[in-house]
């Protein structure tokens, strides 16, 4: 449409068609390589996923979410120095329904794990999880606690995980932008089996434990559920 | 001189003389319920009876003087259960004396403090979270740290780890919703902040109810990262494993501070000198360390009164990435030093030494402008005055009761700091002064933070110079320490530092091997975060979010 539009008037007879567009005060600074491979026809031919691929991983609000001691670092990544802006990756939301990435950075813990469930829940589709620190992958230096959860994996699914403890906010950018590579080739990273559910108190099965409990708790309270010995 | 602490007046208080505790003395003052008598390696210890804590602890907080009940220490032995009331002096904290209450085997109960000293409830709560002593008389005695329908008692003997837990999820509950209101005719609702919340620091869950805008009862709900650090230690070994742990309790970066509370702790049962080059290497890093965790608490209390990540964060993000620098420059990591070993520090400071002592220089010698940058920013700003002058108040006495320490008590007026008034390190031979301020409210502690900050840096200033100067031949960084350390059994300990959240206290007993058979942690946010309701109830919902930030908690240390 635009394109068939010669400008008219004063000024224009010796231009080409990209300066004339520029009109008055817009400098050099958008004039971009691709914008002059274009020519004077500013249209480029791709599928539609492709394009929204593209546009999620390059445009991405991180839910603002501290756990542990990797979210300093976390910090440290948002903010001056490393600015994670500068990869389309650096709004951070307070609310989960805003978000669409969630970097969990830190331990998970018995107490934390249904809440953390609730809040991935509550995120709207398409979501990506980016896993911080050794926390997430095993449980870190806590592993053989009797109150810590190994991994973050076994609550929600991970698409990218940062080793480190903590991981620098370099790592964790690099971690960002396989994420984003990962999103603009539309793959998705495999969600598995996890060990442990929100589901309602009365549909587990009725054991000594269960029984133990059922005056203390409702039939339709959410729990979650954790056998130890399970875990790797 | 500065370091001086003003004298109190006319101490008529039982047991003081001109060397030290008179033990004989504390000991007759409450001889009727004292069953038996223990030393410990800080301090002798009353063993009295189950149903005579109130009257003991308040013989010793009226006649004596121990109005700082710092930690209560629960334990399991083969035989009996063990609480452990660890007190001290605000005006000397030198003075120190441990209560020990033992409990039956079976049926462990015992009388709780929480009459005496109120810090005891959360206190206690603990103990009998984690450990299973019950506590009579204790106003509300449930769990803490672990969820309600957890079974057992982890730190307990007979605890299997791998039996299967239920964790309920309650507060899903949409908080507007009608059945949150408290009956039919009253205005009041309930509505959960946290645990995850941007305001609350982490994973602190505050259960409020509201009238209006007021905030007519509050309850702080913990444990969200309860990482079990306690059971961590226990399992390490002394000499080695054990340090990586305390970087990941105050991790603002409180790290070396933290190392440092518990390099005292087994230094002091094991009785290790460590090097005077050491020290002064210690002193360094440690108030390197203190001056990124007050910025940071800086830089998050801007983000709690102002709003998402803005101008105060940024800045005070630059300046502790040129402090983080240094550190790792010096320790090798940003966050995670693990730079103490017992008996001094891993390594020196990195060749060249000239260009490292002028990297700190040059960032000291920044500083007052940054300061001042700050103070024009935050301090002087109407809206922040608005926020937070004469709101959060927390009354010197309250604030003792509570055992505060650190910012947060020296922002109420009261002047103790255990750098100074229990000096370790190399703080007694340096010159620098404690900072306080007795507006009691959250500017204070804003402020104080602030001037710490220029406290730690004329510390570190004179660390370089001495540095710098100090002998080739003479830089002993280590001790010689043995490979294995193991203290001899029954060794009880407690030793505190000035952590950079206030004190921080650790209680180790050995047990001959060569790993700790009981290690406690004393958070100073653990009984900070417990001043909350004092402070914020009957007030606005946005000043009891200053108020939580401006005593500037750090989850992993009241959870551990
Ligand atoms: S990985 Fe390390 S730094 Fe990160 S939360 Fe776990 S313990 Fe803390």
């Amino acid at each position: 449409m635009s394109s068939e539009q010669t400008p008219q008037g004063d000024g224009t007879g010796g231009k080409s068609t990209q300066e004339a567009r520029m009109g008055e005060g817009v400098d050099d600074r958008f004039n971009s390589k691709l914008r002059d491979a274009f020519g004077t026809s500013p249209f480029i031919l791709t599928k539609f996923d492709k394009f929204m691929n593209w546009v999620r991983g390059s445009s991405m609000f991180m839910l603002q979410f501290g756990i542990a001691c990797c979210s300093i670092e976390m910090m440290h990544t948002y903010s001056v120095k490393h600015d994670l802006d500068r990869f389309h990756a650096g709004v951070p939301r307070a609310s989960p329904r805003q978000a669409d990435v969630i970097i969990i950075p830190g331990t998970i813990v018995s107490k934390f794990a249904p809440r953390m469930k609730r809040i991935y829940d509550q995120m709207p589709e398409p979501k990506f999880v980016i896993g911080m620190g050794s926390c997430t992958i095993s449980g870190g230096p806590f592993q053989e606690g009797y109150n810590v959860i190994k991994g973050a994996e076994e609550v929600i699914p991970i698409d990218i995980h940062v080793p480190g403890c903590p991981p620098r906010p370099e790592a964790l950018i690099y971690g960002v932008a396989k994420l984003q590579e990962r999103i603009a080739h539309g793959e998705t990273a495999p969600v598995t089996v996890k060990p442990y559910e929100l589901e309602e108190f009365g549909d587990l099965e009725r054991d000594e434990l269960v029984q133990h409990l059922a005056d203390q708790i409702n039939e339709d309270d959410l729990v979650m559920r954790y056998d130890w010995t399970e875990q790797p | 001189m500065s370091l001086e602490k003003p004298v109190p007046d006319a101490p008529d208080e039982v047991g003081v003389t001109e060397d030290g505790l008179d033990y004989d003395a504390l000991e007759e003052l409450v001889s009727e319920h004292v069953i038996d008598r223990e030393s410990h390696v800080n301090a002798e210890a009353l063993v009295i009876r189950p149903d005579a804590v109130q009257d003991t602890l308040s013989a010793l907080k009226e006649e004596a003087g121990f109005d700082h009940c710092s930690a209560v220490t629960a334990q399991e032995y083969e035989d009996r259960y063990e609480s452990i009331y660890h007190l001290k002096k605000f005006d000397d904290p030198t003075q120190q004396l441990s209560v020990v209450v033992p409990a039956n085997k079976d049926e462990p109960v015992s009388e709780s403090a929480e009459s005496v000293y109120r810090t005891a409830d959360w206190h206690e709560r603990e103990a009998y979270d984690l450990v299973g002593i019950e506590y009579d008389d204790h106003p509300d005695l449930r769990r803490i740290l672990l969820p309600e329908t957890w079974q057992g008692h982890p730190m307990g003997k007979d605890y299997n780890q791998n039996q299967p837990q239920v964790v309920p999820l309650r507060e899903h509950v949409n908080p507007l919703a009608e059945d949150h209101s408290a009956g039919e005719d009253s205005d009041t609702m309930f509505v959960n902040i946290g645990p995850h919340h941007p305001a609350t620091h982490g994973v602190l869950h505050v259960k409020t109810v509201l009238d209006g805008e007021q905030i007519a009862d509050i309850d702080p709900d913990i444990g969200y990262l309860h990482r079990n650090e306690e059971q961590m230690c226990e399992q390490s070994t002394y000499r080695h494993q054990i340090m990586p742990y305390p970087d990941r309790w105050d991790y603002t970066p409180g790290g070396i501070l933290n190392e440092w509370a518990y390099a005292r702790a087994a230094e002091s049962m094991a009785d290790i000198e460590v090097p005077e080059y050491a020290q002064v290497l210690r002193t360094m890093s440690a108030e390197l360390t203190r001056i990124a965790a007050h910025m940071l608490a800086l830089g998050t209390f801007g983000l709690d009164v102002y709003g998402d990540f803005n101008a105060i964060f940024m800045y005070a993000v630059r300046d502790r990435e040129a402090v983080q620098n240094i550190l790792e420059d010096l320790t090798g990591q940003r966050l995670m030093f693990n730079y103490f070993r017992l008996g001094g520090v891993s390594w020196d400071v990195p060749e060249p030494r000239e260009e490292f002592f002028e990297k700190i220089r040059e960032f000291l010698d920044g500083l007052p402008e940054y300061i001042e940058e700050y103070h024009n920013l935050i301090t002087e700003n109407e809206i922040f005055q608005l926020r937070c002058i004469d709101t959060g108040i927390l009354p010197p006495e309250v604030a003792k009761n509570y055992g505060a320490t650190g910012p947060v008590l020296r922002g109420s007026g009261v002047d103790y700091d255990l750098r100074r008034d229990d000096p370790y390190g190399y703080y007694d031979e340096l010159d620098w002064n404690v900072v306080t301020e007795d507006g009691c409210d959250n500017y204070s502690r804003v402020l104080v933070r602030m001037r710490e900050v220029e406290e730690s840096a004329k510390i570190i200033r004179q660390c370089v110079d001495l540095l710098e100067d100090w002998p080739e031949d003479d830089r002993e960084i280590q001790a010689n320490v043995p490979r294995t350390l193991r203290p001899e059994a029954d060794k009880e300990v407690y030793e505190a530092v000035e952590g950079a959240k206030g004190e921080l206290g650790i209680y180790m007993r050995s047990d001959g091997t060569d790993k700790p058979a009981r290690f406690k942690i004393r958070s100073p946010c653990f009984s900070n975060l417990q001043t909350l309701p004092e402070m914020s109830e009957g007030e606005y919902i946005p000043d009891m979010v200053a108020s939580l930030g401006s005593l500037d908690i750090v989850l992993g240390e009241v959870d551990r």
